[in-house]
């Protein structure tokens, strides 16, 4: 038993603990803003933060916030307040939890810190503009709205002139909103942080390909967070240069995130935050590890288009052309790469009826990735916060038989 | 043939009479409102919205997922079961998250016609946003130049303008006697119009909508004004209004809708393309940012709301009928902020979800009944 505990505890990733004091710290800063006088910006996952961080302004995740309450169970309860407020139960449920925890600051932190403005980057859905016009009334503080126009097929000579003109339209507003000069010196600073930042959280991934994976996705969906969060500081690019060390560290010693790597599987969509522990052991049993995901790398996928000595002329169209704000036959593409790149078995996917833009298309992408690489899909019908849409049998029972393909699958090799 | 019997005609067999209408011209299919029909007639075919006609949804549903609307399933079943075969192309405008994928599952799916998609802003407010606005309408011109064949010039621009524009009067005087005058024209001739004017020549359309406003003209001043006086006034607020049964159960139940807000509706034909702007494309561009939003638009916080509660007031409204698609998200958002508005300004509302696949039944009855009878 001993033996067992030791071996659980080597796979156990360190530099958790240093993450969860830097989030802490985060939430700490942000909720005492009021007080140390600092102004708080609420702001889309994949909206462009650099310039919050640039302007020493405080930037709060709802859509974090909302994982946050899925992963403390905490969703179906203030989904039901939302609900209670005339919110239909099919919208998104961190668009729902969000709304219904804002006047009675529930939640895992008790709500988060009341916004002094709200940056919407619509660039990962339409969701976000009408969750964002709805705070904006609720708490009565002014919107900026990130107009990306979606690139089914590429990105225009237009949309690309809007973009522009946009970013510099978000950097009036913050010069209103905190009347300050905005420092285009410190700017460029935070730029080249932010893409750093970006490149060592990519080269965490990366460190996936080996056999065994030193991580799975539920271990990115956790360090994710501050990519997400305060991606352009310091603290991030210092983290991440730890968890890499400790990532080259498992893979040189061959410490696998699962105790006996059999398959390795790819999941697409965002996670099912109050199921991950579950999941994850059901997968591990099964000597499935999760070595990739559509869903954290997507913080670093536009790096090709960002220049980093010319963050603000270039930042439109990184932040155009992220991977939700793209066509589903590009998504494809996507996921083939990353399934050869980690050499994945299998894919499994969360359609998740929370997100419409994730989800729809996945039938597509299923049979095409089917076609051109010959490997199974399984189909997780779930939501990433709203609990009531999951049902644990149905897909223990699926990954089971999934489990039977993939052993077949082997065998046959 | 009266003119209500060729317009029902036309709302019960859409695609025959497409086909039929293919002989003459290149048919474009379209899926919203922002669909910019003057450059699709200027181009000189014929834009064509596309509901979707399936009562069962089989081929669709193994692209869809059963959290998707009623109306990107239907138009992708009959695309797919080649329902659609008299279109020339589809043109898909980027309204919500749903039709963006339909967008793309239409385009990675479908063989033998043409696929543009037309990015709109979702801001209509800004400077910036009208900037991109009529350039994203040239880039759809030269599109639509190259794959049809065909120059577009401006005069055929203005032409196209000013035929849209005297639909878009027709309609608006119908609207208008039909708010003094409830009663005075059925609820479901209403619809066959409003859904026959998406879908029919706009020539013939401007000839009938000009005649019909004459008629109702007319008949408010002779013995048909008699009308429903003592109906109740009722707005219907919502997307797409695919059944025409509710507005049979709104005047049975004693109601009669004086105005909507839906995109099948008012905000097809609302407002005017300024026919003295030196340049079209741009006037075009102009009615949009002007015009009543979609909900997956964005024109403020606020405006949506203020519209509704200008809009139901000066009709005179007892009561609103917010019509819903389910799993329409956009509307579905706005909703509570609504029906507050609504609620300061004294005008109680109701709440119906309808999925088109399923039949509303007897419950939606049942519930509308008694929303009016309480007013």
């Amino acid at each position: 038993m001993t033996e067992k505990n030791e071996a659980k505890e080597k796979r156990k990733i360190k530099a958790a603990a240093k993450m969860k004091e830097i989030m802490t710290a985060y939430y700490i800063d942000a909720k005492t803003a009021e007080q140390t006088g600092k102004k708080v910006a609420w702001i889309t996952s994949g909206g462009p933060v650099e310039p919050l961080i640039a302007m020493d302004i405080i930037p709060v995740y709802p859509e974090n916030h909302g994982a946050m309450i899925g992963a403390s169970k905490m969703g179906v309860d203030l989904c039901r307040k939302a609900e209670e407020m005339g919110y239909s139960s099919d919208l998104c449920s961190y668009a729902r939890s969000d709304i219904g925890c804002a006047p009675v600051n529930g939640g895992p932190i008790g709500g988060l810190p009341k916004p002094d403005m709200l940056v919407c980057c619509n660039n990962i859905c339409g969701t976000v503009l009408k969750w964002y016009e709805v705070q904006a009334r609720y708490f009565n503080v002014p919107l900026f709205i990130l107009d990306t126009p979606f690139t089914h097929v590429g990105f225009s000579t237009e949309a690309k002139k809007y973009v522009k003109s946009q970013i510099l339209e978000y950097i009036e507003f913050l010069e209103n909103a905190t009347k300050k000069r905005f420092d285009y010196d410190r700017m460029q600073e935070v730029g080249r942080l932010s893409l750093e930042g970006q490149r060592l959280w990519q080269a965490v991934l990366d460190m996936a390909v080996n056999r065994p994976s030193p991580l799975s996705a539920f271990d990115a969906f956790f360090h994710l967070a501050l990519i997400v969060t305060l991606r352009g500081t310091r603290q991030t690019v210092d983290y991440y240069k730890i968890l890499l060390e400790e990532m080259q560290e498992r893979a040189a010693q061959k410490i696998g995130a699962v105790a006996d790597e059999k398959y390795r599987l790819l999941w697409d969509n965002l996670p099912i935050w109050y199921r991950m522990k579950w999941l994850s052991e059901k997968f591990a049993a099964a000597g499935a590890c999760l070595v990739a995901d559509t869903y954290t790398t997507a913080w670093c996928g536009s790096l090709k288009y960002i220049k980093e000595d010319d963050f603000i002329e270039t930042m439109a169209e990184g932040y155009s052309r992220i991977y939700l704000n793209i066509g589903v036959d590009q998504m494809a593409e996507q996921i083939i790469a990353m399934a050869k790149k980690y050499a994945v078995d299998g894919i499994v996917m969360h359609s998740n009826r929370s997100c419409k833009p994730y989800s729809f298309g996945q039938y597509d992408i299923q049979r095409i990735v089917g076609e051109k690489m010959g490997i199974p899909t399984l189909m997780i019908e779930a939501d990433m916060v709203d609990e009531r849409s999951f049902s644990e049998g149905q897909v223990e029972t699926r990954i089971e038989a999934f489990s039977e393909v993939l052993k077949g699958q082997t065998e046959a090799w | 043939m009266k003119p209500t019997e060729e317009l029902l005609q036309i709302t019960k067999n859409p695609y025959a009479y497409a086909e039929k209408l293919s002989a003459e011209k290149k048919i474009v299919g379209t899926l919203c409102s922002y669909a910019p029909e003057e450059i699709i007639l200027a181009a000189g075919a014929h834009p064509f919205r596309l509901f979707g006609s399936a009562a069962q949804a089989r081929l669709a549903d193994t692209h869809l997922q059963s959290y998707c609307c009623s109306l990107a399933r239907g138009v992708l079943e009959d695309t797919l079961a080649g329902r659609l075969e008299f279109l020339e192309g589809i043109v898909f405008t980027h309204t919500c998250d749903t039709m963006q994928r339909l967008s793309d599952i239409c385009r990675i799916n479908l063989s033998g016609l043409f696929h543009l998609d037309v990015i709109l802003p979702v801001k209509l407010d800004t400077a910036s946003a009208r900037g991109y606005f009529r350039d994203v309408l040239q880039t759809f011109r030269e599109d639509l130049q190259s794959l049809l064949g065909v120059e577009i010039a401006d005069d055929d621009l203005r032409r196209a303008i000013s035929l849209t524009n005297r639909v878009r009067k027709a309609l608006t005087r119908i609207y208008a006697t039909i708010s003094d005058h409830p009663g005075i024209m059925k609820g479901e001739e209403l619809y066959v119009l409003n859904r026959a004017a998406m879908m029919m020549d706009r020539s013939r359309l401007a000839l009938l909508g000009e005649e019909t406003a004459a008629q109702l003209d007319a008949d408010k001043t002779g013995d048909g004004a008699a009308g429903a006086p003592a109906a109740k006034r009722i707005f219907l607020e919502g997307g797409v209004c695919n059944y025409p049964d509710i507005f049979k159960i709104i005047e049975e139940a004693g109601g009669a809708a004086v105005g909507d807000d839906l995109c099948t509706g008012f905000r097809y034909f609302n407002g005017l393309v300024d026919e003295g702007n030196p340049d079209p494309l741009g006037a075009i561009a102009d009615r949009y940012m002007q015009r009543i939003v979609c909900p997956a638009k964005h024109a403020g916080i606020t405006d949506r709301g203020e519209r509704l509660v200008k809009m139901v007031l000066e009709k005179r409204t007892q009561g609103v009928i917010f019509f819903f698609l389910k799993f329409c998200d956009p509307h579905a958002f706005d909703y509570p902020y609504l029906q507050q508005a609504l609620e300061k300004a004294g005008v109680p509302s109701l709440m119906v979800e309808v999925d088109e696949q399923l039949q509303a039944g007897g419950q939606l009855q049942t519930r509308l009944e008694a929303f009016i009878e309480m007013l």
